[in-house]
């Protein structure tokens, strides 16, 4: 089918998901609550018993903090996609596309766009949290908006692994028990919200070669929330984390827009 | 058993006189061939063939788990047989799912209708996914919540919806491109009799419009109301098709039903009331009852009570009923249709 017909059609379908966040605010509520909880928990609960290079004082480790938080929100955001994909299989809506004449890929397209926007809205409310707390850019502009895409292109890719798993579960409840049991060791067992060089050899290594610790690293380099004096990583994946991040980004897509189209295109409603 | 009747019949709102036999596409809006689809170990569907002639409806009847939803599910292009073929408005729906999906309109059995937007919201965006265009889209919705009594409710998300206007919604989102071929999968399971009634009244208008449509029900009256012929399917299989009266002729019009007071007089009352019958009695001594297939209504009842009175037994309990769709199953297959796991009655 051609583009033009795929656009427009996702761009109805995109519409749709974001009438929805309007309906159900509760939603975007929720999902913001939580990160400004683990913001506030990290800062003043644990922040202070946690050392971070370059600084000792609270202060610093509020720095250190954001970009995880940031990372971690965008991929727990990216499950929005997978939840109401498998609501949407439950509920007979997907069927009521499948029998119409429109573009397959059309409903997945459309699903992961409107969660583009559901991302950016949680990112505005976590930054003005972080501004409250003491964290603060201290970079250019340019620099600036590049950590916000590059955390959103990310959570990007994210969201058709999310999609596929939405469509082969059987429902929304088994969706966010499993996308829990993944999710959290990938944004924990990483630089998010302490140092690497804390972490046993092992954990340390698959923290390096975690994406989720390039995205983080990548985020706060470009947000300029690494002091001076802060030693270089020692792991390749840090060392060019934005180059890292963007690989990653670019084999999930390959793999899952594809994988995920296949799903929709066999998922039945019960 | 019929498992393929030749003599197709003329349906009510037929004006093309006859239909087609098998195999003559010619004036067949859909037509399915040998339909078979296995899961796992259970077989949905064995073998199904049917065909709805342009401008009829067809009565899909059967109870929870015969397989009507997987016919529907495969010839609407969701699902795949494993073997067999099918044709809607001329189309192969396994070579061309696309074409087949602009010419048909889908209500299923869950309404699927987006529940956080409003009744105006869901029927734009399906015209939008039809294709419609922008103008077009919006022009149609309007019409079709005029024509379902939605007006009201146009801009309230759908979930705020009673389950018959929920019904109604989904039935016109299956209407939004004309299309010349609607299926309807149990367009009624669920509702009040109210909300059935209303339903009802609203398929009609949509068949003397000329559409041609098949439906799926549990419910013989439903599809004596509404259906030019019927199919019934039961474990994957067709096992009978006919009109409504016909299928009622074979289970024999109606039950005369009655309870006698005293247990050791049923036996006599069984053959008494034989020669009224048009099948033989059944007895049930623990609850001592009988029924038995009548025709001739109210005469016959006067007669049976007649003979009754004569022979000296006494009834707690007489009258005369309607078959329902365990009358059909139990004519047809020598057993209640509730065998099948849900506790399907054959009324609600």
């Amino acid at each position: 089918m051609a583009v033009p017909t795929v656009l427009s059609d996702a761009h109805v379908v995109a519409r749709r998901n974001i009438i929805k966040i309007k309906r159900v605010p509760d939603l975007l509520v929720f999902t913001t609550l939580s990160p400004i909880m683990f913001v506030l928990l990290f800062a003043y609960v644990f922040g202070g018993a946690i050392q971070v290079p370059g600084g000792t004082d609270p202060s610093a480790y509020r720095e250190f903090l954001m970009a995880g938080i940031f990372a971690q929100t965008v991929i727990f955001g990216a499950t929005i996609t997978g939840a109401g994909l498998a609501e949407d299989v439950k509920k007979g809506i997907i069927d009521r596309f499948r029998s119409l004449p429109m573009a397959p890929s059309a409903v997945l397209t459309g699903r992961t766009l409107s969660d583009v926007v559901n991302n950016v809205l949680v990112l505005v409310v976590m930054s003005l949290t972080g501004l409250l707390v003491g964290w603060a850019i201290h970079s250019s502009v340019a620099e600036a908006v590049a950590g916000f895409l590059l955390l959103i292109v990310f959570a990007y890719a994210v969201s058709w692994i999310m999609a596929w798993l939405g469509m082969l579960v059987p429902s929304v409840e088994v969706f966010n028990n499993a996308t829990f049991i993944v999710i959290f060791p990938l944004t924990f067992v990483a630089n998010t919200f302490v140092p690497l060089e804390t972490l046993p050899k092992v954990l340390q290594t698959f923290a390096e070669w975690n994406p989720v610790s390039a995205v983080t690293q990548a985020s706060r380099e470009l947000f300029g929330n690494i002091p001076a004096g802060v030693p270089e990583p020692t792991s390749w994946p840090l060392q060019n984390a934005p180059l890292y991040t963007l690989i990653w980004t670019v084999i999930i897509l390959a793999v899952f827009i594809p994988v995920a189209n296949l799903q929709y295109r066999r998922s039945t409603s019960r | 058993m019929t498992d393929d009747n030749p003599d197709r019949h003329v349906g009510r709102h037929s004006t093309t006189g006859l239909a087609s036999p098998p195999g003559a596409p010619a004036k067949a809006a859909v037509v399915a061939r040998g339909l078979v689809k296995t899961y796992k170990d259970v077989i949905a569907l064995d073998g199904v063939d049917l065909t709805v002639p342009e401008g009829t409806v067809l009565g899909l009847l059967g109870p929870n788990g015969a397989g009507k939803t997987t016919t529907v599910r495969i010839l609407t292009t969701l699902l795949h047989p494993d073997s067999g073929s099918a044709e809607v408005a001329g189309v192969d729906v396994l070579r061309d799912p696309r074409s087949v999906r602009r010419k048909i309109g889908l209500s299923g059995q869950y309404a699927a209708v987006d529940e956080y937007l409003t009744g105006y919201e869901n029927l734009e965006m399906i015209g939008r996914l039809y294709h419609l265009g922008k103008a077009r889209s919006r022009e149609r919705a309007r019409e079709l919540l005029a024509q379902f009594h939605l007006e009201d409710a146009a801009d309230r998300p759908s979930r705020t919806y009673s389950g018959g206007m929920r019904r109604r919604l989904d039935l016109a989102g299956a209407l939004v491109a004309r299309p010349p071929v609607i299926f309807l999968d149990e367009p009624t399971t669920g509702l009040d009799p109210r909300g059935r009634a209303e339903m009802w009244e609203v398929i009609q208008t949509l068949v003397a419009e000329g559409t041609t449509l098949l439906l799926t029900t549990q419910y013989l009256e439903e599809a004596d109301v509404l259906a030019d012929d019927i199919v019934v399917i039961d474990h994957g299989k067709v096992i009978a098709q006919g009109t409504a009266d016909q299928l009622k002729l074979q289970v024999g019009g109606e039950r005369l039903e009655l309870t006698v007071a005293d247990e050791t007089a049923l036996e006599r009352a069984g053959t008494l009331l034989e020669p009224l019958g048009v099948g033989a009695p059944s007895l049930d001594p623990g609850r001592r009852s009988l029924l038995m297939p009548v025709t001739g209504g109210a005469r016959t009842l006067t007669e049976a009570l007649r003979r009754l009175d004569d022979a000296g037994i006494t009834l707690d309990d007489v009258g005369l009923r309607r078959p329902t769709l365990d009358d059909v199953f139990l004519t047809l297959t020598g057993r209640p249709a509730e065998d099948d796991e849900n506790e399907t009655k054959g009324d609600a």
